[in-house]
Parts: C-alpha cells; structure tokens; sequence
C-alpha cells in the first residue's frame, strides 16, 4: 500500500543555513506518526514546510501521489490536509461559531458543524463567545476542532498538549485515538508530550537538530532506554 | 508588533551614523562653490541657485526630525508659510530684512513648539493624520483674514534694492546660501552632540533611551522645534526670493516634495538634504521643459507632480525595508542584507 | 431653534458623508494596517471618471455607476500594484508610499483634467424643501442619508452574514491561520481594498456637489474630517467611524453655522487635535496605543 504522505530528502531553513536536514519520513492512512524532539529541533519546521509555509530547498513532499511542491498554502486543505499550528491560531476576534465555520469554509456545500460540536460539547455552550474569551484548553479544542471542520485526511499536529492540564491531555489523546479508529484520519503528531504521544502513535520519529535521529514503531520507541535517555528526556 | 519590529531593525542601524566630514570644512568650500558659482551662472541659474539653498533649510531640518528623530512631519510647507507671511508682514510694516528674518524664524518656532507638543504624544499615521491636517488647514486660514492676510491674493513683499556691487540674484543666492549654510552647520553640529545620540537612541528604541534616562517627550519636542525653525527660515527666504506670498504657494502638495526629498537623498542625513532641495529645483525645471516644448500648459506643473510621486513610491518599494534601510550607506545595506543570520544579535 | 434644528439636520448629512468616507480608511486600516492617505485622491479620481462619462453619456447615473466602478478596480489596482509590496517593519512606510501616489494622482489629474474647478452638478435639488414650516432636509440631503445608510447594510450584511465577509474579517485578524483554512488571503486583501476605494468614490460622489466642485484637491479637506472621524471612533472600528462621522460633522456644522463658514477648515484642525490628545483610544477600539 502507497503512503498517504511521503516526505523525501526534505532540507529546509529559514535564510541562508537549513534547520532540517534531508528528513524523510512516511506516514500511511489511519496512522498516528509522532515527531518528537527537544526544543528547537525542528519540528514546527518540519510541518511549516510541510503545509508550504516554507519553501523547501530540496526534497519531495508528496500527498496522497500529488506533489506539493508549488501548492500554495491556502490551497493546502483541499488536498485534505488540516494544520493546526503552534499556538493553536484561534482567530481571537471571531466568534467560536464563526472559527468553526472558516474551518470548512472552503467545502461546498460547507458541512455541518454539529458533529463538531458533539465532539467538543464544550465549544457548543460558548458558540457565540469571542476567541479570547475561551481558555486555553478550549481553545486547543476550537483549533483542533476548526481542523476537522475541513473534514481532513491528514491532520498536523503542533504541541496539542501546550499548557494544558494532564487531563485535558489525556482526553485529547483519546480523542485522535478514537478519530483514526473510526475514520481512518492520519495524524502527524508534534509533542513534547512524549509518553501520551507514544501511547495513542503507531509510529514514531525522532528529530535531533534536525535530522532524524531515530525511527521505529512507537511502542519500540518507547522501550528502547538509551534512546529515551539520549533524546527523549525520561 | 510592528513597533517591536521597528525597534529591531533599526537598533541594526544605529551605529552607522559616524564616518563624518568636518562640518566647518564642508561650510566654507560651499560658501566658496556658491561664491564662485553666482559670478559664473547667468542670472536665471543663480536665481535657481537660491532658491536650492531657500529649500536646503527646510529639507536639512525635515530630514534631521524625520530621519534622526523618526517623525514624519508633512506640515513642513505650513511651517514655511508661517515663516513667508512673518516676513512678509514685518518688512511691509518696519523694512528691516534681518530682523525680519529673525522675527519670522521666532514666529515659526512657537507654531513648531505648539506642533510639536502634541506631535510628542503621537506616532505613526496619528501623527503624520495631524501634520497632514496643519498643511492642509494652514493655507486655509490666510483667505480667514482678510484685513491682515488679504485672502488668496496674498501680500507683496517690500525689499530694498540690493548693493550696488550686485546683481539681484546675486544677492539672493548669497542670502539664501548663507541662511543654508549656517543651518547646516548648526544642524551637524546639533546632531553630532548628545542631543543627537538622544535623537537617535529615541528614534531606535524609546523603552530603552527612556532606560538610559533621556526623556522621549523632550528630545521629540526639541527636535521638531529646530526643525521648525529651519522651515521658518526657509519659508522668510522664500518670501524674499518670490517678494510675495500666497496661500497657493504653500498647498499640501509642497509639504509632500520637501517629504520625497528627503527620502530621495538619503534619510538623516544632511548630503541627502543637499540633494533633495536640488531636485526640488531641477525636477520641476526639466518638467518645465518639456512642457513648453510640448506646447501644453497642463503638462507643466503636473508633470512634476507625477515624477515626484512615482519616484517616491518607487524609491519606497526598492529599498528592502524602506525608510528605515534608507538610512544606511550603501555598503552597509548589502552587507546586512547578505548576513541576514548575524542580524538579530547585533 | 429652527435655525439649530437646520444645522443639525446639515451636520448629520454631511457627517453622513465623512462617515462613509471614515468606514472606507477603516476598512483597509483593519485588513492592512495602513492608513490609506491617497484615498482622497483615489476618490477623486474616480470623480473625474464620473464627469467625463457623465459628460459622454448624457446621464448623472451612469457617470455615477461609472465611478463605483471605477473606485473598486482602482483600489484593487493600488493594492496589486503598490500596497501588497509595502515593508510593514515601519508603520511610516505605507504613509510615505500613499502620499506618493496622491502626489502621481494629482499629477495625472491635471495632466488630464487641467487645474481649474469644474462645477459638479447634484443629481436632486439642494433646496431644503419645508417640514412643519422649517425648512430641514433638502432632497439631496435625502438622497445622501440614503446612500450612505445602503453603504452601511451592505458592509455589514457582507462582512457578518457572507462567508466571503467571514473569509475577510479573518484574513485581515489572522492572515497566517487564515492562509493554512484555505483563504486566499492576497485575495481578500485586494477585495477590502476595492470595496473600500469604491466606498471612498461614493463618499466623494456624494461631497463634491455640496463643494467647490472638482479639482485634484478637492477632497484634501474632507479626508482630514473623514480621518479625524475615523480616529474618533477607533480606527478599528466600523461602528466607531460611522458614530464618529456623524459627531464629526454635527460638530463642525454648528460651528460653521454659528461662528462662520471660514472657520470650518481651522474648525477640523482643532477638533483632530482635541480628538487625538483627549481620546487616546477612539470611542469604539480595542486597542490600546495610539503608536501602531
Ligand atoms: N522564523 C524563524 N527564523 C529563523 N530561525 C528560526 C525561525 N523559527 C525557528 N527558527 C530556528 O529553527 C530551529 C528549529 O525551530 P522549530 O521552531 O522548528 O523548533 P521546534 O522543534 O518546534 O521547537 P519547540 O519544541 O521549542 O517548539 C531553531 O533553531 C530556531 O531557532
Ligand atoms: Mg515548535
């Protein structure tokens, strides 16, 4: 079976010198792939460059036997693919109906957002309130929530678990767990989080200053000691 | 945001402003150039001549304020008008040039004072909404006052015949040259100094000038208030040049010239003052030209007009970075544009 | 008291003016962080636009169809052009940048058009006609009221009830996120850009009868009253521009009314500088500092 997404010899960088390094990686359909790393690894990067935010200098990025290369970004969600920044990027002077809806705008006929709210009944009570108004889990959720809105194949991941309590972690976990389950929703999982990451990811990858470090299946990952000690801080 | 950006990129820029030529030395070999040029140029170039040193006081004092101070002023032309009905004024009541002048400089620099005040509290498109409106308004309230202004038709201006050794435009080009020359001089001088740090630690960072102990609010006043008294003079020249004054010829359109010279020549620094007011006489001439030789009277001014705009937008959208890049030298904006790595450290 | 009523009734329909005027800078200042200093001159252009088809058509309407028109490729023509390209790292970038275009409209203006005033005909009477024996509202007061309150429904049934209003209230807050929901953000931007220069012509379209009639320069004085409106309310803020245009030109209208009409211009300085050192936020903004 063909990969969903293909990431080939990927070299990028913000100027002159390249924060990655010839990455490559595979992620296939109904699949969580966790990128993970320490700080300034370069796994914002990765999916940057990924959703066409950064031009890569060399490398193929290819969705679903479609090259991205020259795909401009807001062309990116109609190949199916849903990036949920670092951050989260609500727009906080829209409602939360409103994120929502700009989720899966760009669909005609737009979906429903009930499925959405079912999710997240949460985001249901505040549907008329601004995006500063929310906290921050709620507006993890309202991100997260405005990615699926654009019913995606593939979803990017960035740091969900950013300042939130160890639950709401947990229940977002759950969360994809369940959406690959069920939909067969791929997900490219940046975390700092390491072990919730691990838990619910078929696979994972390693950055290290970035290149790839080490890549194998998650459980692997998470068993392997002098790994964990090398790179993964646990 | 974009303030912190501001801040950034134009820490970068602070420490270029040293290589400098001794400012007497530059003073007395112009004084010598104009000398020589107002015995060699027929009158009509001398006349040219003097009116690019009337326009040097005003555009070493805008891009003194502009570029060292970073407030953009575009009611420069209004300054000048105060300056230009002063004289005017004065010498149809007393005659008496030189005071004139000073009284016309005075004059401007209370009206700079009042500006500059609230100019203090203000930054970015608030301030240039307000100088826009004095250049707008100022012209204005010459045709409110009839009795003293008399309205569109404006006032002569009485002037003693020049010595006998000279030629009008002679005299002229040595009064204009010589109200130039001091400005300039005085204006390196200022700016080498510590007010000039001050100038410049506040243009690039305020928290941190306001850190090191120099008061933002004073700096900006003192600038704009020099600054104004360098429009004054330039304004009283331009009464003496014209020997009239009318609200026409100080519309909103010369406020936004004296902006594009400055930004042409080199913001902050007084060489690009030197050669903005010359284009602010060449242009127009050129444009002058070819109105006449294409017969078409529309052309004319307008023509002017338009070169000025499109090489303000021009010059704007070349330089990477814009105003703040125009600062620099030359080689300093290629080498920082081809380190762009090293950049936030410095 | 009849005489303050007629002045009330002139300084809503011109605040009316100044209030679309004030919506259109703070359309752009929204989306782009750019007071649009050439919008007087872009509105006059479009002016002269409706004078020369006005002239060949035989029909104020058409001419005034025209100008709409023409206002929206304008301002889509400015933003393709000139004000996508703009380095934001300075706020005073995109001031100098329009400046330098009134200075090429002016020019090309009167290249076209000479410099002399054309008189501008207005398509109703301005004769107040009598209510209850006061003579008020003249037809073309009506016609602006009108105008500008058609101007101000459809902005904002565009921008809460469409999706493509959604798409640009969110381009111009978030351009970045925006981009990666799939807005086409660079086109938002040129459409915000259109519609605000169109709303400008109206606004223009709308003044320049009650004026000298038209010159390059004819709207020199009403962008400083539409700005000082705009900085009134916020510059963030629609509601904020259409409220402060109408105080704006109440304001002015009493004061032209009862201390003269040659007043008015110094009238507008003084009420700019009460507005921008008394109310340092806007009536109506969110935002904090009057820097940028
Ligand atoms: N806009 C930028 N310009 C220049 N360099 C950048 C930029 N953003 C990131 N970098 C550099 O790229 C490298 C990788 O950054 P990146 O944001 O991808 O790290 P990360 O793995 O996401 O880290 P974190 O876990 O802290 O989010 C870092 O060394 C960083 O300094
Ligand atoms: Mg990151």
């Amino acid at each position: 079976m063909s990969a969903l997404l293909e990431v080939d010899g990927l070299t990028v960088g913000y100027g002159a010198a390249p924060v990655l390094h010839d990455v490559s990686l595979t992620v296939q359909e109904g699949q969580i792939v966790a990128v993970l790393g320490a700080n300034g690894a370069g796994k914002t990067t990765l999916l940057r460059a990924l959703s066409g935010l950064l031009p890569p200098s060399t490398g193929r990025v290819v969705f679903d036997g479609a090259d991205l290369r020259g795909v401009k970004v807001e062309r990116l969600v109609r190949h199916g693919i849903a990036h949920v920044p670092e951050g989260r990027g609500v727009v906080t002077e829209l409602t939360v109906d409103e994120n929502l809806r700009l989720g899966g705008l760009w669909r005609k006929p737009q979906p429903p957002l009930a499925p959405i709210y079912e999710l997240f009944p949460r985001l249901a009570e505040r549907r008329s309130h601004l995006g500063h108004q929310l906290s921050g889990g709620e507006r993890q959720m309202l991100a997260i929530g405005r990615a699926l809105a654009a019913q995606p194949r593939l979803l990017l991941l960035d740091e969900p678990s950013l300042g939130l309590a160890p639950r709401v972690t947990g229940q977002i976990m759950a969360l994809l767990r369940d959406l690959r389950d069920r939909t067969g929703l791929a997900v490219l999982l940046v975390e700092q989080n390491v072990r919730s990451a691990l838990s619910i990811a078929d696979q994972g990858v390693v950055l290290s200053l970035g290149r790839i470090a080490a890549r194998d299946d998650a459980a692997a990952l998470a068993d392997d000691a002098d790994l964990r000690h090398a790179y993964l801080g646990f | 945001m974009t303030v912190l950006k501001d801040r950034v990129t134009s820490r970068m820029v602070a420490p270029v402003m040293r290589r400098r030529l001794n400012p007497f030395l530059m003073v007395a070999v112009g004084a010598v150039l104009v000398v020589v040029l107002t015995y060699t140029l027929p009158p009509f170039r001398t006349y040219q001549l003097a009116t690019i040193g009337a326009y040097l006081c005003v555009t070493a004092g805008l891009t003194v304020l502009t570029g060292l101070n970073g407030q953009l002023s575009l009611g420069h032309g209004a300054l000048m008008a105060t300056g230009a009905y002063t004289l005017a004024l004065w010498q149809n009541k007393f005659n008496l040039l030189a005071v004139g002048i000073v009284v016309a400089i005075l004059v401007t620099t209370v009206a700079g004072l009042v500006i500059g005040l609230a100019a203090a509290r203000l930054r970015g498109p608030y301030l240039a909404g307000l100088t826009l409106a004095v250049a707008v308004v100022v012209p204005s309230v010459a045709s409110t006052f009839d009795e003293t202004f008399n309205s569109d038709q404006g006032l002569s201006v009485i002037l003693n015949p020049p010595p006998e050794s000279m030629t009008v435009e002679q005299w002229q080009a040595w009064l204009c040259w010589g109200g130039a020359l001091v400005t300039t001089l005085v204006l390196a001088l200022v700016t080498r100094g510590r007010f000039g740090r001050d100038m410049r630690a506040v243009r690039d960072d305020e928290t941190a000038a306001k850190l090191a102990g120099i008061s933002i609010a004073r700096t900006q006043v003192w600038t704009f208030v020099i600054s104004a008294a360098c429009a004054g003079l330039g304004g009283a020249l331009f009464a003496v040049l014209a020997q009239s004054v009318s609200p026409g010829a100080f519309p909103l359109t010369l406020s936004l010239f004296l902006v594009m010279a400055i930004v042409i020549g080199g913001l902050g620094r007084l060489t690009g003052a030197v050669i903005g007011a010359f284009l602010l006489v060449a242009l127009p001439a050129v444009a002058h030209e070819i109105g006449e030789a294409s017969g078409s009277q529309r052309l004319e001014g307008n023509l002017a007009l338009t070169f000025f705009g499109v090489v303000l937008v021009v010059v704007m959208l070349a330089a990477p970075g814009g105003l703040a890049s125009l600062r620099l030298p030359r080689s300093w904006r290629a080498r920082l544009s081809r380190k762009p790595a090293h950049r936030a450290g410095s | 008291m009849d005489r303050f009523l007629f002045l009330t009734f002139d300084g809503l329909s011109r605040g009316a003016v100044y209030a679309a005027f004030a919506l259109a800078l703070v359309l752009i200042w929204r989306a782009t962080r750019i007071v649009n200093f050439a919008q007087g001159a872009m509105a006059v252009a479009t002016a002269y636009v409706a004078y020369s088809v006005a002239d060949a058509t035989g029909s104020y309407w058409v001419g005034f169809a025209a100008a709409l028109v023409a206002g929206l490729l304008l301002g889509a023509a400015v933003e393709r052009v000139v004000m996508r390209f703009i380095d934001h790292s300075s706020p005073l970038n995109g001031v100098v940048v329009a400046l330098g275009l009134v200075l090429i409209i002016q020019g090309v203006l009167g290249m076209i058009y000479g410099n002399e005033f054309r008189p501008a005909e207005a398509p109703f009477s301005r004769d107040a006609f009598n209510i209850g024996g006061v003579a008020l509202l003249s037809r073309y007061d009506v016609f602006v009221f009108a105008a500008v309150g058609a101007v101000v429904v459809l902005l904002t049934l565009l921008f809460t009830r469409t999706p493509t209003g959604l798409r640009m209230r969110a381009a111009a807050f978030a351009p970045d996120v925006s981009r990666l929901l799939g807005v086409p953000v660079g086109g938002m931007l040129t459409l915000g850009w259109a519609l605000a220069a169109a709303v400008g012509s109206l606004a223009g379209m709308l003044v320049i009868p009650t004026e000298l009639g038209l010159h390059p320069t004819a709207m020199d004085v009403l962008f400083i009253s539409a700005f000082t409106a705009a900085v009134l309310g916020g510059l963030d803020s629609p509601i904020g521009a259409v409220v402060g245009g109408l105080i704006v030109g109440l304001v002015l209208s009493y004061i032209s009314g009862y201390l003269g009409a040659t007043v008015a211009p110094m009238a507008v300085l003084g009420l700019l500088v009460v507005v921008l050192l008394g109310r340092p936020d806007g009536l109506f903004a969110r935002s904090k500092a009057r820097t940028a």
